[in-house]
């Protein structure tokens, strides 16, 4: 019932009115002026009663209580600065933290990609033979089969993710390295995108014999080509060659990922037997499920083709015998859910900790004000209201800590987005409505939770007797001390959990930071190298270039060692090979070797330190079809050669050629976080499969500081050939820095967490203490006439103090063995259960109650009986 | 209700809408002349306690089945007057109906002696 609301002085001036009526009739049957009043008045009945009906009448009573608790809950917020400034801070600390991790949680891991139904897009996989890869590349001629055969998948598309060209042409700017992935024309399709401009590929793109063609994502035609339309159509040059531009993608739009600038088509960008070769695994592929078949049926049937095409090449050991699949979204964002959810579960710690934090200011707060609640209960104030208006006062600080959580959240989001260049849909990271959401519910859940926690003090029994109690007794306020005291044990044994979380996390990144490489890593600068086929089509061009820039680099002051490497320790997996060893027996069958490839010149060895611990280095002399050596990692000779002596012996290998093992080098790292694989390194000057290698890595060392080398170096590679574009210019410890920085962010944030939380704990039984010597001052005045000394009054406080602390530790350390399993995928080489994280944790912990407990125990030492005595 | 004088008639919740709708049929009537008018008319045998008719009168009021606005009263004093609506004519009507029949429905169960 909707009705004009009217104003209650109206109705009382209608009230006024009719007693005035009244009184006038009475007047006129002879009363006089009092007695006409008061039989006016009695007549009536409750004139109170009555407007107060009146102003309850309606629905409004719940939005003017409500309108009425805020007023007063500002006011009364108001007049305490202090609190409330610590509390909405506080707040404000969890709620932004939590919200700004939830906004990543979100945005990577649960909210579905971008693209047609993506619920029924998948990666598929082979399956390595040995078994150690369950999700290794595909081969081109394995795909060719799937695509021909496959009836559970509406559509197939293949990727080669890992390409990079130089981009130059146009107008004399400058050359550069863009990131590129090859695919089959029907990518776009698959994926359900349409481009922004211009078309996508068609089946005759996708030929050998087809112009080259290209399409160009956003961010290129943004910035390279200021966003010209005219662009389509054009050519632009990729790796000296002419491609024609056909289409620009969305804006929004990034596959495989979000460095990738450029689309070739892949049957057209690759050569054939690379292609069609079924045991060289160089791509990746993305299939959409037929409606109503199942990841895993269509799957199964992958499988069956895989194993057919196995068994018809059982002499090549290195044919998969199944596939395997994984929706897309988890192929793309998987690696990330065990840190993020690690980091969610820490903000949320810290949230709560926040939280009791709160609750304890209240309860210290409500003890101030238990006087005024008190008379507010004996005039008739149910204890409902006081609770409402209690919840009012946290629903208030709750939302200012809200609303100043958001910019905290904010500004964390854009510093994880700068941090993290590593993450996967990092493009997508924004908020949006069910953050928003996320965002209330916090801002309700801490609302109630804090004042539920610290609403105990409002029991009826309570507030009447707090009336009767004089300052001697304090039945109450122990009650408080209590509770507080509670509080302060879940507060001290979140933050035992998030200090060992942090503990292991940078005792591992630690561990992993000074990994032995097995290389020289300071003042160690590289760059990535690669000769365009156009200009560089000849071995002999390619080698001479790779001669004469060495010369010249190493010729350079404060050069102290230059070499090449087809990627340097610490920089990726690079590619392997099957290979035999001519003097041992054939394996059987279906059995086959592999070994990791490089390719290297002659001096890289010594100018990155790595020790040759048998035979020699390449000849320098030998090149092209003569280069005939072989040098293998010393974990390759305990692999391979196990217990006899491998110089002089000979490897098969690429093409079945054989390579002499001139040397024996030791053992370096391709990933810093794997452990060690064998290694054969072949010499750059040599043909190898497909010729003298086009790409390398130069590595140079020098005797200080590296990056003063980078652009003299960059200018070197200018002078042997102005349009050759250098990528990827790191020094050694920059490329470490790359590959551990998701160990070294994770770290650092949850360190930053527990230290917060710490000084939380630590401020928490500060305010403790100090309130348990303020309830206690009489006590303890007495105690000291009594003729305590100030050890004991020290023991008394402290003990207040510690032995929440140690059952907060106790519980806390429990709580941490539980929990930290969870992070052990994120462990290297480190126990969840690390003994001596746990042992420094606690040390840690109590060594910090000791000092939070430092000054309210002075205080106390400091209380003079007499005053204390007098205090009423 | 008055609980002053057990004698008078206590009246039920609902039964004093219908006075109060009757009362104006008269004409409109301000708040103290519709006490005044239910006490006299039932001859001081309903005794309305003054402040315990505003409720009704808002009740009525928010049901559109009375209108009020402030006037002048016949001595110069200002006073909110109430008027009936169509629809509180109407609602007169079916609730003098109801009455009318549970009356006698009660009064013949009360006169049946033989059962």
């Amino acid at each position: 019932m909707f009705w004009q609301k009217r104003k209650p002085s109206d109705f009382n001036a209608e009230v006024e009115a009719h007693l005035a009526l009244e009184v006038e009739r009475l007047k006129g049957q002879g009363m006089s002026e009092e007695e006409a009043q008061s039989a006016a008045q009695r007549s009536f009945g409750n004139v109170t009663r009555a407007q107060e009906r009146f102003y309850e009448s309606g629905r409004w009573m719940l939005w003017d209580t409500l309108r009425q608790d805020i007023r007063y809950g500002l006011r009364g917020l108001a007049k305490s600065p202090g609190f409330t400034a610590a509390s909405i801070l506080t707040l404000a600390l969890g709620i932004g933290a939590t919200t700004a991790l939830f906004t990543v949680v979100r945005s990577v891991l649960l909210k579905p990609l971008p693209f047609k139904e993506p619920g029924r897009l998948v990666r598929v996989y082979e399956q390595s033979p040995d078994g150690k890869s369950p999700f290794n590349w595909i081969a081109g001629g394995v795909f060719a089969q799937w695509k021909k055969q496959s009836r559970g998948f509406s559509d197939l598309a293949l990727v080669a993710p890992w390409m990079q060209y130089s981009l130059s042409g146009a107008g004399g700017q400058l050359p550069e390295k863009v990131r590129a992935a090859e695919c089959s024309w029907n990518l776009f399709s698959t994926l359900g995108v349409k481009p922004a401009l211009g078309r996508s590929f068609s089946a005759a793109d996708d030929q050998l014999s087809a112009n080259a063609t290209v399409v160009l994502s956003w961010g290129i035609w943004q910035r390279r080509y200021g966003g010209d339309p005219s662009i389509v159509n054009q050519t632009i040059l990729l790796d000296a060659k002419p491609y024609a531009v056909i289409g620009i993608m969305p804006s929004w739009f990034t596959y495989p990922d979000s460095s990738i600038q450029l689309w070739t088509p892949v049957y057209h960008e690759e050569k054939t037997e690379e292609i069609q070769a079924i045991d060289s695994h160089d791509f990746t592929a993305v299939g959409r499920l037929q409606p109503g078949v199942t990841r895993e049926e269509a799957t199964a049937e992958l499988s069956v083709i895989t194993r057919r095409l196995h068994d018809q090449h059982l002499d090549n050991p290195f044919v998969s015998k199944a596939a395997n699949s994984r929706p897309l979204i988890d192929g793309m964002v998987g690696d990330f859910k065990t840190p993020l959810y690690v980091l969610l579960a820490a903000t949320g710690c810290l949230l709560l900790i926040a939280c009791l934090n709160v609750a304890s200011l209240l309860v210290a707060r409500g003890a101030a004000r238990r006087r005024e609640l008190a008379i507010r209960a004996a005039l008739g104030g149910s204890r409902w209201r006081l609770l409402c208006e209690h919840l009012t006062e946290s629903l208030l600080l709750s939302a200012g800590g809200g609303g100043a959580g958001i910019l905290l959240a904010n500004a964390l989001i854009q510093w994880f987005i700068a941090a993290r260049p590593d993450m996967s849909r990092i493009e997508a990271i924004r908020m949006d409505g069910w953050v928003a959401v996320f965002l209330l519910g916090l801002v309700f859940a801490c609302a109630f939770f804090a004042s539920l926690t610290s609403s105990v003090s409002l029991r009826g029994g309570e507030i009447l007797s707090s009336l009767q109690e004089s300052s001697r007794s304090h039945s109450a306020a122990n009650a408080r001390v209590r509770l507080r005291q509670g509080l302060l044990i879940i507060e001290v044994g979140l933050t035992v959990v998030l200090l060992v979380g942090a503990g292991l996390l940078l005792k591992s990144y630690e561990r992993l930071r000074t990994t032995d490489l097995g290389c020289v890593t300071r003042n160690v600068l590289t760059m990535r190298l690669s000769l365009p086929e156009a200009k560089y089509g000849q071995g002999a061009q390619r080698v001479s270039f790779y001669q004469g820039l060495l010369e010249r680099v190493r010729s350079l002051p404060s050069v102290q060692g230059a070499g090449l490497v087809r990627v340097v320790p610490g920089q990726g997996y690079g590619g392997d090979s099957g290979f035999a060893i001519a003097e041992h027996p054939p394996l059987p069958p279906g059995k086959g070797q592999n070994a990791i490839v490089r390719w290297a010149d002659p001096g890289y060895f010594k100018a990155l330190g790595i020790p040759l611990l048998r035979g020699k280095t390449f000849d320098e002399n030998q090149q092209l079809d003569q280069a005939r050596e072989v040098i293998i990692s010393e974990s390759f000779v305990r692999r391979f050669f196990p217990g006899e002596d491998p110089i002089g012996k000979h490897l098969l290998t690429i093409g079945h050629r054989s390579f002499e093992v001139v040397g024996v080098a030791g053992d370096t790292r391709f990933q810093i976080s794997e452990p060690v694989q064998p290694m054969m390194y072949f010499p750059v000057y040599a043909n190898l499969l497909t010729g003298v290698p086009p790409w390398a890595t130069l590595a140079v060392r020098s005797d200080h500081d590296v990056s003063s080398l980078a652009l003299p170096v960059q200018k070197i590679v200018q002078e042997f050939d102005p349009e050759l574009a250098v990528g990827d210019v790191l020094t050694m410890d920059q490329v470490i820095g790359k590959s551990t920085l998701d160990a070294g962010f994770d770290a650092t944030l949850l360190l930053a967490f527990a230290v917060f939380s710490l000084v939380l704990a630590a401020v928490g039984l500060f305010g403790v203490l100090s309130y348990v010597v303020a309830q206690r001052t009489i006590e303890i005045g007495i105690r000291v006439a009594l003729g305590a000394r100030k050890a004991d009054v020290l023991r008394l406080v402290v003990g207040q103090g510690m032995i929440p602390g140690f059952v907060g530790l106790g519980l806390g350390v429990i709580g941490a063995l539980g929990l930290t399993r969870f992070m052990s995928s994120l462990l290297y080489e480190i126990e969840p259960a690390d003994p001596a994280t746990f042992a420094l944790v606690s040390a840690l912990l109590i060594i910090v109650a000791l000092f939070a407990s430092y000054i309210p125990a002075r205080r106390a030492t400091k209380v003079d009986p007499m005053v204390a005595l007098r205090y009423e | 209700m008055s609980t002053q004088d057990q004698e008078r008639l206590e009246l039920l919740q609902g039964t004093l809408d219908l006075l109060i709708l009757r009362t104006l049929i008269f004409g409109p009537q301000h708040g103290q002349g519709i006490a005044r008018a239910i006490q006299q008319t039932s001859a001081d045998e309903l005794l309305v306690e003054h402040g315990a008719l505003y409720p009704a009168l808002q009740r009525l009021e928010s049901r559109r089945w009375i209108a009020a606005e402030w006037g002048v009263s016949t001595n110069n004093r200002k006073a909110r007057f109430y008027r009936l609506t169509k629809l509180g004519r109407k609602q007169l009507v079916r609730e003098t109906t109801k009455w009318n029949r549970l009356t006698q429905a009660i009064g013949r169960v009360l006169t049946n002696s033989e059962s």
